[in-house]
């Protein structure tokens, strides 16, 4: 070997020497479920659509959205966002605004005029959609996209359902409800209005339908027999929403009373504010606590001069004035009565006690159970073995339009598994990204962006929308604050901690690999990692 | 030169990168042309913080100076883990000749450089505490004495870490080394007056002198790059945990570099002819317990017989470090116990 004086061996890279053989645990990247995408009723993978957001590719951020949800603009207006909820931001400093963000792409698709995906090829299957609310509409459109025929029939003259007729248009728009509508018409669907289904199994046949969807809803409001006069007027909630949603609001006078304690409770009070109602009441048996309608509702309406009387049953409705009887909560936290009574002023009882779901169209469908007025449903959707599915409103959950949708997607895919005759497929979930596997030493204090409200005054007398929009530059800031839970957002964390240089950069969006040769386990990648996206694994030896 | 933290996104506004940023504003670490100056098989020990160190600060002087440096490297571990005969890790010029010695022969070299007229290659020293502050201080101060043209790094691991952990100048008081054992009344390393080089940089009126640790990569280097620009003298002080002398987690030694800076006992400053520029304030304050209890150093002061006295020794310089320098805005005055 020609090597100098006193030299014997060649020089050579330290690259011979494999450190990797020093480890005992490995590194591996991981993606985690995020919270948000965990607690969406719809399934909306949120944390992906705000990956796209954040760069500014608003199309392709709205393009993963819709991939589970076809109605962003709608669901930015009336969704309560459990996702904000479970959001881990929520123990640094705020919540990301999703929902904000989520409407201004709604709305930006609407403003830009993007097209849904197109349908699937042609399957030759026909499925029937009982009722066109928001998990109707779903379902329609996932099992569009699977290539399957859809006859959508609804018993009202427009398409929309709850979200036309119940959900007052202060929150939710005409214009934007039709926008995302029309969309899914477009998905070359048949459409049947004004058509009541009586009987499902002769529906069927009768039109040759290889699957039926049943999203009939909750239409009926419930009634409690309530001592009143005959000059007295009382209408349930349901009733009235839908009146004035037709244009065609009843005469409740000056003073209204509502009883019970929900969204759709609020939803009327607010309703009457806007009539002219100078004075909107709630009764309710519990205290706010346990009040069913979401903290949002409650804090707008009170916001608009709405009252509230806390812990209080309607006992009767005499003439001008509504004897209440106070209530008191009993060691398990359920109302009890009194026998304390007083006195309220009112020309008209609003009664939004629930609602019930007519299923008299089920009577000869006789594999389907129905059980407590809502039909039984596997997790698949399915009610009956013959091929009849149902969600929404008319099974057994929250009765959110949000919920709605995830059951109309989950339905479209049971659909079509059993159309298609294949085994019901269950995924497979990632485990959760909970906030102890955060590094957020890594993430910048960022409060929230807050959405402009309507001065409350202009609001109390007409029915424009309540709650504004972002602006770009603040949809793109709210984007931002997303802590991409479990999901690599190529920080180049792990590539720059490495004291081994054991981790290889692939390139943008194509994220990192472990070079196994040289790492050694020492682990500060997973510890120094934001978003929790990388796992410690034994090696075996 | 005023400093702007890093508030590009909300999305990982400390991290080494950040895929939104344009690449002029991202780090050198966070790029794939990195010269990665010390490569893989490197016989450092896990979560090795000198490793770490020596990339970041050798990785950034090669970007400020187009990639003409030569390093000049005294004996300790950085030496002895990254050469095994015939084996090197350096992909850069490198040159080792004794443990006392590297800032004298880094003089050499820009001496030669500069008789050879090769004035755009710049050096760097560097050598860990022991190399520094104990075995090298004579010829380190006549270097900075002499303003020779040498960016002279110390990786600090507090001990003399590749013969077994043996205490140094640069050991902190009450630490369990080799030489230091936890017994008595007093146990670990006394509580002298200290040897605290970064300050005795700064009476030689030198250009340029700074710390950083690996915890803060956008300061290290921006303090490299600060370095290059100026000629003479400069003295950088990086703290760089030693999972295997202080007895930590191997996977805890960018966390513990946080904490020594977060609690105030390692203070991050950078100072000009001699008077402080500019210092990295506070973003979570933690007390000293949250820094020391996760090092088996320490563990004398905590389990079965605690020494809440010792530990309240420390805290007094953590919060005598607070004062001195300014480490502590008004906003974040309020002891965070969360890191």
């Amino acid at each position: 070997m020609d090597t100098p004086f006193a030299i014997t061996l060649g020089v050579g890279t330290s690259r011979a020497n494999h450190t990797g053989s020093w480890r005992v645990e490995r590194p591996v990247y991981v993606d985690r479920l995020p919270p948000c995408n965990n607690a969406c009723p719809a399934g909306e993978n949120i944390q992906g659509w705000l990956y796209e957001a954040e760069s500014g590719n608003y199309e392709a951020a709205w393009r993963t959205l819709v991939e589970e949800n076809p109605l962003p603009a709608i669901m930015g207006r009336v969704c309560f966002h459990p996702c904000e909820t479970a959001c881990n931001r929520v123990q640094v400093d705020e919540a990301v605004g999703i929902n904000a963000v989520e409407r201004f792409l709604g709305d930006l698709a609407i403003e830009k005029g993007w097209r849904l995906p197109a349908s699937g090829p042609d399957t030759g299957k026909r499925i029937l959609v009982v009722g066109a609310g928001p998990a109707g509409l779903s379902a329609t459109y996932h099992l569009r996209r699977l290539g399957h025929h859809v006859r959508l029939v609804d018993s009202a003259e427009r398409l929309g359902g709850m979200m036309r007729y119940g959900i007052p248009a202060y929150r939710l728009p005409r214009a934007t409800l039709d926008a995302e509508i029309d969309r899914i018409v477009a998905m070359n669907v048949e459409v049947v209005l004004n058509h009541v289904v009586h009987d499902i199994e002769e529906e069927r046949v009768a039109g040759n339908f290889d699957a039926v969807f049943l999203a009939v809803g909750a239409q009926l409001g419930k009634r409690v027999n309530i001592p009143a006069g005959d000059s007295s007027k009382v209408i349930d909630a349901v009733t009235f929403l839908h009146q004035v949603a037709h244009d065609d609001p009843p005469l409740l006078g000056r003073r209204v009373v509502v009883y019970g304690g929900g969204d759709t409770a609020f939803d009327a009070a607010r309703t009457a504010r806007r009539l002219g109602a100078t004075d909107a009441v709630i009764v309710y048996r519990r205290n706010r606590e346990r009040m069913g309608a979401s903290g949002e509702e409650v804090e707008q309406a009170l916001g608009e001069g709405v009252s509230v009387r806390w812990l209080s049953t309607v006992n009767r409705f005499e003439g001008e004035h509504i004897v209440l009887e106070k209530m008191r909560l009993n060691d398990e936290g359920f109302p009890e009565p009194t026998g304390e009574f007083e006195e309220l002023d009112a020309d008209a009882l609003v009664l939004a006690l629930g609602q019930d779901t007519d299923l008299s169209l089920l009577e000869h469908a006789n594999d389907v159970t129905v059980h407590d007025g809502a039909v039984s449903v596997l997790p698949s959707m399915m009610a009956g073995a013959s091929g009849i599915f149902a969600g929404g409103d008319a099974v057994l959950a929250d009765r959110t339009a949000t919920v709605a949708v995830g059951h109309g997607k989950r339905a479209a895919h049971g659909i079509d598994d059993f159309v298609m005759g294949r085994e019901p497929t269950e995924k497979q979930r990632h485990e959760l990204a909970t906030f102890d596997r955060l590094n957020t030493w890594y993430y910048a204090d960022a409060p929230r962006t807050r959405r402009p409200e309507l001065e409350r005054i202009r609001r109390q007398t007409n029915f424009e929308e309540v709650i504004g929009g972002l602006s770009e530059e603040n949809a793109l800031f709210e984007a931002r604050r997303c802590l991409s839970c479990g999901n690599c957002f190529e920080c180049d964390n792990c590539f720059g901690v490495c004291p081994d240089n054991a981790v290889i950069k692939l390139g943008a969006g194509e994220r990192y690999e472990f070079d196994y040769d040289f790492c050694k386990g020492c682990g500060i990648c997973v510890k120094e990692c934001p978003c929790g996206a990388i796992e410690m694994v034994p090696e075996r030896i | 030169m005023t400093r702007q933290p890093v508030h590009f996104y909300q999305v990982g506004s400390f991290a080494v990168g950040n895929r939104l940023l344009s690449s002029d504003d991202r780090t050198v670490q966070s790029q794939r042309e990195r010269t990665n100056s010390i490569d893989s098989g490197h016989r450092a020990c896990q979560g090795c913080g000198e490793a770490l160190g020596a990339r970041y600060a050798l990785d950034a002087a090669m970007r400020a100076t187009n990639g003409h440096v030569v390093a000049v490297n005294a004996t300790g571990c950085l030496e002895v883990f990254s050469t095994p005969y015939p084996e090197t890790s350096w992909r850069i010029p490198w040159l080792h000749s004794l443990f006392g010695n590297a800032p004298a022969v880094a003089t050499g070299v820009a001496a030669a450089l500069r008789v050879k007229g090769k004035s755009d290659v710049r050096v760097v020293a560097q050598a860990g505490d022991g190399g520094t502050v104990d075995i090298g201080f004579g010829a380190l101060s006549g270097m900075f004495e002499r303003n020779d043209d040498v960016l002279f790094i110390c990786y600090d691991n507090e001990g003399y870490m590749n013969t077994g952990v043996q205490r140094s100048a640069a050991t902190p008081p009450a630490a369990r080394t080799a030489t230091t054992d936890a017994v008595g009344p007093e146990p670990g390393n006394v509580f002298g007056t200290g040897k605290d080089l970064p300050r005795i940089a700064m009476a030689h009126d030198i250009p340029y002198v700074a710390t950083a640790t690996v915890a803060d990569l956008h300061d290290l280097e921006r303090k490299v790059e600060r370095a290059m620009e100026i000629r003479g003298a400069r003295y950088l002080h990086v703290l760089v945990p030693c999972p295997l002398g202080w007895g930590s987690a191997s996977n805890d030694t960018i966390h513990i570099a946080r904490l020594a800076k977060e609690s105030g006992l390692f203070p991050v400053f950078e100072a000009e002819n001699g008077t402080v520029t500019s210092v990295s304030t506070i973003r979570r304050r933690v007390p000293v317990e949250q820094y020391l209890s996760l090092q088996r150093r320490y563990g004398h002061l905590f389990g079965k017989s605690p020494r809440p006295d010792i530990v309240a020794r420390i805290q007094a310089i953590a919060d005598n470090n607070i004062a001195r320098y300014g480490l502590v805005d008004d906003a974040t005055e309020s002891m965070e116990v969360n890191t």
